[in-house]
């Protein structure tokens, strides 16, 4: 479809990019898995012989979608491929079969594929399709919710699938939200969440509270007429909330020491409350109002994850998040995945034991090394350096693609270019994090890095419809 | 246009700042903190592998058939092997020291090959030898030991049933990379069924070494060893005991003997003779060449391998497909003079005539059945012989016949059994006729069945119509049974039938003397044994005898099939033996003092023509 000499005008750097990602990934999924016993290369047994060959189809793919398939189709289709990866994501349910839990694999002969991975691209496609629609306004209630739906759904039917950590990825469409209109309080709302679950989880629903208060006072004093007034509550209400509990001690009070000591805060909060309520029905502040909805709204969710963390989540999955907070360590157990993926980064040192020779490696004593945790071959065997270069890597592709996407003519294609970067970020987010300590396991594989023809073949279409759209803008 | 600037910068610092966090976490990591870091040369680390202890096995009452004994293999890891005294080491472990220089020197040759990596130098050595070589290590530096299990026997019974272990051979290995070279794997038998179950999961031991090579400590107090886990215990179904009876009675005899209980389809002795000794399980390598060029192949099971002609142990399968075509009942008779002498005819011994079928099982009557056979395949409800043989061909082998059972034995085979092609072969496309089939009609011919399947049908009949896929071994909570034993397999023919077919299987074993019936021999007072003879005619010589047999009628406990390889009437010894072996089960003792002395004392092994190999 490409004419004549227009094929230069392609973003040639992306595409290095992602053939530099792709050869890291097979030699270090190589190592991972080499042994002398199985020393020729292009083993079809071996994970790295069979990598060769999704590499392969992965740059035919690209190159057809490149060259032979009219960039026009994907908004013109959208709604098409979007049904029909709800379908694939409602059959597999039911068709699929189990794979470590969970039901999230299509089998056709020997080849697996998981459709939830494809149906990143499908979402994508079809947000930018809704969003660049003529008279479509993101901040109106039938906007948000219109657009909550095309999201949540595939999300839903990947929770029903129990892949929990597939469906955190859709997550990462708050971001080209956030760009496309979507208020930055949302973002800020949602981080607000994520820091006092933690705290709940972590410490307690009491420390929660507090860090709740503190926040939400510095919030209003900055951007309130009287930051030093706030900054002198926080002074002495701090600590009155964190020694509120000694209330029960009091002598006159004696009788009702058996209540949650998150009560005895209550008491202490009260006056602050009522002051601040005065103020609100005073001032009629639109921005305040906002404050205190999200106030009882943090309230609510402090209260509720305790609640949450019983009922909903899975044990393998309370187990990973208890264990990133430090709660319950089992290094044998739920920990021990971490462990010696951070025993393996560490002993990579500086520049790393070199190729082939990562011992942690050898002995095969981080699971999934291939795939979640293929960073860890990265840290070991290329040291501080190599990860360094990786994660620049990863920086460039993202960064370009923002770049790029922002100079995009056409919405759809700006929108589709805002989703690939979210997408590909939440990735290197979640997995390189998890490995190295700092998120919770959760198995999402390494954009062009990890093994595995489903997600090496989604994330090539994924680029690489961009790529050609692009290029549309630079002909 | 600032706006969404300003937005997509905000999104490219939240991205750095992520990076940023990553980067530092790193930094720590493998630059500043010591207790994740290790030295870049490969060798700060030493692992050493914990094996399991594999899995017990424990007879259906507890008695235990397999333990576990300790042995310890030699281990070198040649890169750290300096200047030793090899004469010292020849001497603590016996070894010729030209041997020893020959290994050492492959070792260097492949030592870029083979890096940090260790191999067992001597295996299985006695505690003694171990001893004296812990006494001495420091001597020969580059030399350890790890300490095994190695398979013990406290119980001479079942070498057939139970399987070996044996060290991976790298044919294995390229099937199965979940495996090491050095790991131990179960081969035939409850080992090799069972594998999954017994064989545990290896853990491993973490060393630091310092920069001499020389391991310093364990690293972290151990914190990131991780222990070894023990197989788990399975519980057999075999009764230990009497599985040590029936070899007692096979002795000297070419064939087998299976027990099974009808209403679990536990099997409760199997036994192959002439079979293994245990003792010779434990160290099979070094018993190899010995059993490889024994000519009665003991390693051979023929209880589940070996497919025969059943004999007339197959005309009470037949008389079932009779009843459920509704071709006989119970008072249908038929005389018989010497023999049926229609087409190349069929001859029979003296009995009195005519018989009903219950006679014509008691007295095992061939004209009977050559009968009913022919009216089974050319019954006017079939357009054809061949649809009447294939409707005759589904009903047998609902029985299991032809076909592998499914049970849990490694090496069960499905037997022969003759469709409508096979004829077609033999005569030319359906130019054959009930007449020139008719050896079925009393189990000779192109059928084969392994004693196995004869023993199902002995459950089968005692259960009046359906089986328990046989199996070997029993659930605990730890080990799971395979659910398809625990279902019903039901046979074509309706369980209102089977009881006719039985009555006649208790008078062959419970009439006065000079009735005509066949199995008199293996009546016991009190214990109600219905059986069927069988005499199989066969081109290797004498008749192979067979019978088979449950007790009691009533709510039965055991069923048995006998198979004895050129041994005559069925009447002669596969039913005494089975007799025999139902009286110890039922009643733990022997009231046949006399019996068991001749079945013990009989030698039937010069009867069994020897194939050359």
């Amino acid at each position: 479809m490409i004419a004549g000499q227009e094929y230069r005008k392609l973003d040639w750097s992306l595409v290095i990019a992602y053939l530099a990602l792709t050869v890291i990934g097979w030699v270090n999924i190589f190592s991972a898995v080499y042994d002398q016993e199985h020393a020729t290369i292009f083993d079809l047994s071996q994970r790295y012989g069979m990598q060769f060959i999704w590499m392969l189809t992965s740059y035919a793919i690209a190159f057809a979608i490149l060259f032979l398939v009219n960039p026009k189709i994907y908004s013109t289709l959208s709604g098409f491929i979007y049904g029909f990866s709800l379908l694939l994501l409602a059959g597999v349910i039911f068709l699929g079969i189990e794979v470590n839990g969970s039901n999230s694999w299509f089998q056709i002969g020997p080849v697996r594929f998981q459709p939830a991975e494809l149906s990143k691209i499908a979402t994508t496609v079809a947000l930018a399709s809704l969003l660049s629609k003529y008279g479509f306004n993101l901040k109106s209630p039938r906007g948000i919710i219109t657009t909550a739906l095309v999201i949540l759904t595939p999300v839903l039917l990947i929770i029903m699938q129990k892949e929990t950590g597939s469906a955190l990825v859709y997550s990462a469409f708050i971001f080209m939200l956030y760009r496309e209109g979507l208020s930055g309080w949302y973002l800020a709302v949602g981080m607000l969440a994520i820091v006092l679950f933690l705290v709940t989880m972590g410490i307690s629903s009491f420390a929660a509270v507090i860090v709740l208060t503190a926040i939400m006072t510095i919030v209003r004093g900055v951007t309130g007429k009287y930051p030093l007034r706030h900054f002198l509550f926080l002074l002495f209400f701090v600590p009155a909330m964190i020694y509120s509990p000694k209330l029960g001690e009091l002598p006159f009070l004696e009788g009702i020491d058996d209540i949650h000591p998150t009560w005895w805060l209550a008491v202490v909060l009260m006056p602050a409350l009522f002051y601040h309520f005065y103020k609100l029905f005073k001032a009629k502040m639109a921005r305040m109002w906002h404050l205190t909805l999200v106030f009882f709204a943090s309230l609510m969710l402090i209260f509720s994850v305790q609640f949450f963390f019983e009922n909903v989540l899975q044990p393998h999955q309370k187990a990973r998040i208890e264990n990133l907070l430090g709660i319950n360590v089992d290094l044998h157990g739920a920990g021990y995945n971490v462990h010696q993926s951070k025993i393996a980064i560490g002993s990579g040192g500086f520049m790393g034991k070199g190729f082939l020779k990562g011992t942690q490696t050898k002995f095969n004593f981080v699971p999934e090394q291939s795939t979640d945790f293929i960073f860890c071959t990265i840290g070991e065997e290329w040291g501080f350096a190599g990860s360094a270069m990786l994660i620049s890597l990863y920086l460039f592709l993202i960064i370009k693609i923002l770049n790029s996407a922002e100079k995009q003519k056409d919405n759809f294609n700006r929108i589709y270019g805002y989703s690939l970067a979210s997408v590909i970020f939440m990735h290197f987010l979640i997995n390189i994090g998890m490995t190295i300590g700092l998120m919770p396991v959760i198995g999402i594989p390494l954009p062009f890095v990890s093994y595995g023809g489903s997600s090496l073949w989604s994330f090539t279409i994924f680029l690489f419809i961009f790529i050609r759209l692009d290029l549309d803008r630079r002909k | 246009m600032a706006v969404e600037l300003k937005k997509k910068n905000i999104l490219i610092i939240g991205l750095l700042a992520v990076a940023l966090v990553y980067l530092v976490q790193l930094f720590n990591l493998q630059i500043l903190d010591q207790e994740y870091k290790i030295t870049a040369s490969n060798n700060a680390f030493r692992y050493d592998v914990q094996y399991p202890a594999r899995g017990l096995v424990l007879d259906r009452n507890g008695e235990m058939l397999v333990a576990n004994e300790t042995s310890y293999d030699i281990m070198i890891t040649p890169i750290e092997v300096k200047e030793f005294d090899t004469l010292d080491l020849c001497k603590i472990f016996g070894l010729e020291i030209e041997e020893v220089k020959t290994k050492l020197k492959e070792y260097r040759k492949n030592r870029r090959k083979i890096g940090y990596q260790s191999f067992p130098f001597v295996k299985q050595v006695p505690a003694q030898q171990y001893a004296h070589f812990h006494e001495k290590s420091w001597k020969f530096p580059g030399f350890t030991s790890i300490s095994r299990t190695i398979r013990s026997y406290p119980f001479n019974a079942g070498g057939n049933l139970l399987g070996y272990i044996t060290e991976t051979d790298t044919a294995f290995l390229r099937r199965n990379p979940d495996y090491k070279m050095g790991d131990y794997i179960g081969r035939t038998g409850i080992e090799q069924s069972y594998e999954h179950i017994l064989k545990g999961q290896k853990g491993y031991n973490i060393f630091l070494r310092d920069v001499h090579n020389q391991v310093k400590s364990s690293f972290s107090d151990g914190k990131y060893d991780k222990p070894a886990v023990p197989g788990k215990t399975i519980i057999s179904s075999i009764d230990a005991n009497l599985q040590q009876y029936g070899e007692l009675l096979m002795q000297n005899k070419v064939g087998s003997l299976v027990a099974i209980e009808p209403s679990t389809g536990e099997i409760l002795t199997l036994v192959s003779s002439p079979g293994i000794d245990v003792s010779k399980l434990a160290a099979i390598n070094k018993h190899y060449k010995e059993i490889s060029s024994d000519p009665y192949k003991p390693m051979f099971n023929r209880a589940t391998m070996s497919p025969y002609p059943p004999g007339s142990v197959f005309k009470l399968v037949n008389a079932l497909v009779a009843l459920e075509e509704g071709l006989i009942e119970p008072g249908t008779s038929n005389s018989c003079y010497g023999g049926y002498n229609v087409g190349r005819g069929m001859g029979c011994h003296a009995h009195p005539s005519p018989v009903d079928l219950t006679e014509s099982i008691m007295m095992s009557c061939n004209t009977y059945y050559a009968i009913v056979f022919r009216q089974i395949i050319d019954n006017p409800k079939y357009s054809s012989v061949r649809e009447g043989f294939e409707r005759w061909r589904e009903l047998v082998m609902s029985f299991g016949f032809g076909q592998k059972l499914g049970s849990d034995l490694p090496s069960e085979q499905a037997g022969s059994m003759p469709s409508s092609q096979t004829y077609d072969k033999i005569h030319g496309k359906d130019r054959w006729r009930s007449l020139s089939i008719l050896s079925l009609s009393i189990g000779q011919g192109e059928i084969g069945t392994t004693p196995l399947h004869l023993a199902n049908l002995a459950a089968t009949l005692a259960n009046r119509g359906y089986y328990y896929t046989p199996h070997l071994i029993k659930g605990s909570p730890d080990t799971l049974i395979n659910p398809q034993y625990t279902q019903r397999n039901y046979t074509l023919v309706d369980t209102s039938h089977f009881h006719k077919v039985i009555d006649g299987m208790f008078k062959a074993v419970n009439s006065p003397p000079g009735s005509g019936a066949t199995a008199r021999i293996a009546a016991v007072p009190g214990l109600d044994i219905c059986g069927k003879t069988g005499t199989s005619q066969n081109p290797h010589g004498k008749d192979h005898s067979v019978f088979i047999c449950f007790a009691p009628r009533d709510n039965p406990k055991i069923a048995v099939a006998a198979y004895i390889e050129n041994a005559g009437f069925g009447a002669t010894w596969a039913a005494p033996i089975a007799s025999l072996l139902i009286e110890k089960y039922l009643n733990g003792e022997i009231s046949r003092e006399y019996l068991q002395e001749y079945v013990t004392n009989g030698n039937l092994m010069q009867n069994v023509p020897i194939k050359k190999q």
